[in-house]
């Protein structure tokens, strides 16, 4: 494509719209704001794919301690799998009662995301502290270290997502749904969806996998 | 209380690190009591410290980079001094704990806190400038990434007096870096420092991304864009994809260290190549990170001096693209010795290949850029110039390393030295340099002497042929890196030339200090007045020098690539615009606060100071909860007051402030 068809594209498109190629000058801040931060997850991913490696690489590597297929019970991980995509979709619902500037139904929705994702943390909790009771904690082998990091790493961001929320939804209480509490939550939404993906990851690379 | 830490961790009975330590402290002791007796806290605190402007930013990061590189270079020359009278019965002046430390302190120095921080330095001047626009996507944000990358330099500086620095080589591979082997400090040094420094350049990776693609003038299409800014969205692309794995790598160092894990260690089923993999996963696009924003100042150097326009501006843009692709699929090349197999090690050996030839496009559009070109022989064309020069010859040896066989003679050998010292020094520090002679007049108003800096250009050029090239030969001869003690007497004369080589560096850098202090001397007569002393062609040389927090009362129109050039073509409008009123960031001193905990929770978790670590991560989730409660970051200056400035910036011969 020669500069001169790009630059018709860019000045036939009304300047509102053109923010892509930058034909209308500096985008508004809601999307700069919520474009950094979709990069953030990207990164978070990255770090993420990071972890997932080093468990393929090292899942075979019980030193003789126990294996996946001995520990993992897919009953609690239907559930908590079960709990964490529904609070996506519970999140969904909250973040189109926030932009209608509904904040009771708002709350409503906060909730319900937080005691869902608070079950999916509960329920991790006690697999980890079983498996460690077992004599499966993270120093047993690599494969375990591997795992406690990954999964563990995943339940950290769910932890750290559920406390954001209680944050904001303290200044949605207290500011009401303003413009810039309603960024935040954009961008606590997109995390929240993000840890859903990486969790789909999680569920079929360590636990399906490692059972089949 | 102190967890590990006792008076034994003061080196008191190690005369060479207490007397540098004293030395510093002095300096440092000096510089505070004089900026109280001049009561100049008030100014460094409200201008600097919590400025959140992206250009004091970039002139902060520069000052770090510079400052650092002089105790990355003392370690060099520290180096080359040891090999130089370490050989056959003599043990030289450095022993074996010592030396090893300094070269893993003189790798992490120069790759961390001197080139990142002069490249990261550069962009965050230069781009928003360049793009027309007022600042970058998240101000606060960037004064916390300048936080960060000092918060890890400290640290690595406080290793020199409290406790030690790592010895196992900037790489850190494990099993060495694991608890068994290294059950010392310094490896933690090393990883906390690398990892906080490392969480600062993840943020300007976001941030520089976000600015790049969501903030440009009006009409400044992608393909407006200039080269720099081409080259600083590719680093910064660069950097959110691979700074998550090193973080990942380190972290899981760390397990190990700390909690006992199994990711790296020789027992229980750990993994010392999945480290080295991982780390080059991150660490061969690293060295794309620094050496593209060098090639963007070549870009804007070049064809500033020669007059013209870049030749084949669309091919540059492209290669530096290729460039950031073919960067992550290259990583292999660091280890063929590690016996992947023929097929593996080939295709990473032809990819490393390949790599070269949007390096060559490069090169050759540099040269047809000069080609017919009225070239003006400034300090910054001399280090592009030089640049071309030792970089063709760097690549060249690179390309060689990238032959499985020939690597499998010269892995780890002196000519690898020389190779990576050829395209870093001659790449990325010319880069640097010539960025900093271009640009200092944009910043500070008045422009740089160029004898004193011509002088310094020399030195340099000179000095690092002469530093390098017997590190090749040494190579071939069969001299390996890091050796404390040279076995082979008649590797002497070569490591004699080498230790000239650094001393005429030396000459370089005692140069650029002259030049630094000769041009702030001569300021008055050196002032640019018009904004535009080199006869530029982008946005930068549009406004004032220095610019005005605002950087442009109004946003310029952008109609074509190299915007400014077209605008003097048809003629600059001298009639006052309409103003109008423009919102400013907010100073913050996040960036500072979070940095002060940074460094409190870095130490205190090196020093197995548990209290203190706590303290340090309830303060930084305190930062969080204050500064995402707050919705007034910005302030608005009205039009009537940027009227009023305008007029004051424009009168010429009266300096901007």
């Amino acid at each position: 494509m020669t500069t001169e068809t790009l630059d018709r594209i860019a000045t036939a498109v009304p300047t509102e719209l053109a923010r892509g190629r930058g034909g209308g000058g500096p985008a508004s801040k809601r999307v700069v704001v919520a474009y950094g931060f979709w990069i953030f997850i990207l990164s978070d991913i990255i770090m993420f794919s990071a972890l997932f490696a080093a468990y393929a690489v090292l899942a075979g590597n019980t030193a003789g301690g126990p294996t996946g297929r001995e520990l993992f019970n897919l009953h609690k991980v239907f559930i908590e799998t079960l709990c964490l995509l529904l609070s996506s979709y519970t999140c969904g619902l909250g973040a189109l009662s926030a932009e209608r500037r509904q904040p009771a139904r708002f709350l409503f929705f906060a909730a319900l995301t937080f005691v869902l994702g608070a079950a999916f943390v509960v329920i991790e909790a006690t697999e980890f502290a079983g498996m460690v009771e077992q004599g499966a904690g993270p120093t047993r082998s690599a494969f375990l270290s591997s795992f406690f990091t990954l999964v563990g790493t995943h339940g950290a961001h769910v932890t750290c997502g559920l406390l954001w929320l209680v944050y904001l939804t303290a200044q949605v209480m207290v500011k009401g749904l303003t413009a810039p509490v309603l960024r935040r939550l954009l961008c606590w939404s997109l995390f929240w969806h993000a840890l859903d993906i990486v969790w789909i990851g999680v569920m079929t690379l360590v636990y399906l996998m490692g059972v089949g | 209380m102190l967890g590990k830490l006792t008076w034994a961790a003061i080196p008191f009975n190690e005369p060479l690190p207490l007397l540098s330590a004293v030395v510093i402290l002095i300096v440092i002791f000096a510089l505070l009591a004089l900026i109280t007796i001049k009561g100049w806290w008030p100014y460094l605190w409200n201008e600097w410290v919590t400025s959140v402007d992206h250009k004091r930013i970039g002139v902060m990061y520069m000052l770090l980079g510079l400052v650092m590189m002089l105790r990355g270079f003392s370690d060099a020359i520290m180096m080359r001094t040891q090999q130089a009278i370490a050989i056959g019965p003599s043990q030289g002046y450095l022993p074996p704990e010592h030396y090893d430390q300094v070269f893993s302190a003189h790798g992490v120095i120069m790759i961390f806190f001197v080139a990142m921080p002069l490249v990261i330095g550069l962009m965050n001047f230069v781009v928003p400038l360049q793009l027309g626009v007022r600042d970058v996507a998240f101000p606060t944000l960037n004064s916390v990434s300048f936080w960060l990358t000092a918060s890890g330099a400290l640290l690595v500086n406080a290793s020199l007096v409290i406790g030690n620095f790592a010895r196992t080589t900037w790489w850190n591979y494990p099993p060495l870096s694991e608890l068994a082997f290294s059950p010392g400090v310094g490896v933690d040094y090393y990883l906390w420092s690398v990892q906080i420094s490392g969480i600062g350049t993840l943020l300007t990776g976001i941030n520089f991304v976000a600015t790049i693609l969501k903030l440009r003038a009006p009409g400044m299409t992608y393909f407006r864009m200039p080269v720099f800014c081409w080259t600083a969205l590719a680093t910064n692309m660069m950097i959110v994809a691979v700074f998550p794995i090193l973080t990942a790598t380190f972290m899981m160092l760390l397990l190990d260290r700390y909690l006992g894990m199994h990711f790296f260690t020789n027992d229980a089923g750990g993994n010392q190549m999945m480290y080295v993999n991982l780390f080059w996963a991150w660490g061969h696009p690293e060295v794309y990170i620094l050496i593209l924003p060098a090639f963007g100042v070549y870009s804007e150097v070049v064809a500033t001096f020669s007059g013209k326009g870049l030749f084949s501006y669309r091919s540059m843009v492209l290669a530096t693209l290729g460039i950031c692709v073919l960067s992550t699929m290259v990583w292999l090349h660091h280890f063929f010795t590690m016996g992947a197999g023929a097929d593996v090690n080939a295709f990473f050996g032809m990819m490393s290949s390949i790599i070269a030839v949007p390096t060559g496009v490069k090169i050759f559009n540099w040269l047809f850029t000069m080609y017919r070109g009225r070239i003006v022989f400034t300090t910054p064309m001399l280090y592009s110039i030089g640049f071309m020069v030792t970089f063709v010859i760097g690549g060249l040896t690179g390309v060689l390393l990238a032959v499985p066989p020939v690597d499998f003679v010269l892995h780890n050998s002196a000519f690898l030295v020389a190779h990576f010292h050829n395209v870093i020094i001659g790449g990325v520090v010319f880069g640097a340099f010539a960025g900093y002679n271009y640009w200092f007049p944009k910043v500070f108003g008045f422009t740089l002497d160029e004898r004193w800096g011509k002088a310094g250009f020399w030195c340099w050029l000179v000095g690092f042929w002469l530093a390098f090239t017997p590190l090749y030969v040494l190579g071939l001869m069969g001299m390996t890196r890091r050796l404390q003690h040279i076995p082979d007497p008649s590797w002497r004369p070569w490591l004699l030339v080498a230790e000239f080589g650094a001393i005429v560096i030396f000459c370089g850098i005692l140069c650029q200090i002259a030049q630094l202090y000769v041009s702030i001397r001569t300021r008055e007569q050196r002032r640019d007045v018009t904004g535009d002393p080199w006869n530029g062609r982008t946005l930068e040389w549009a406004t004032s020098s220095p610019p005005p927090a605002y950087n442009f009362a109004v946003l310029p129109k952008v109609e074509t690539i190299d915007a400014f050039w077209e605008m003097k073509r048809r003629g600059l409008s001298t009639a006052e615009p309409a103003y109008e009123a423009i919102e400013v960031p907010r100073n913050s001193a996040t960036g500072f606060v979070t940095a002060f905990f940074a460094v409190a929770t870095g130490f205190a978790l090196i020093w197995h100071i548990w209290w203190m670590a706590m303290v340090g991560v309830l303060a930084a989730a305190l930062i969080m909860l204050v500064s995402g409660w707050s919705d007034e970051r910005e302030r608005e200056i009205t039009a009537t007051e940027i009227a009023q400035l305008e007029r004051n910036r424009l009168v010429p011969g009266q300096p901007a402030e």
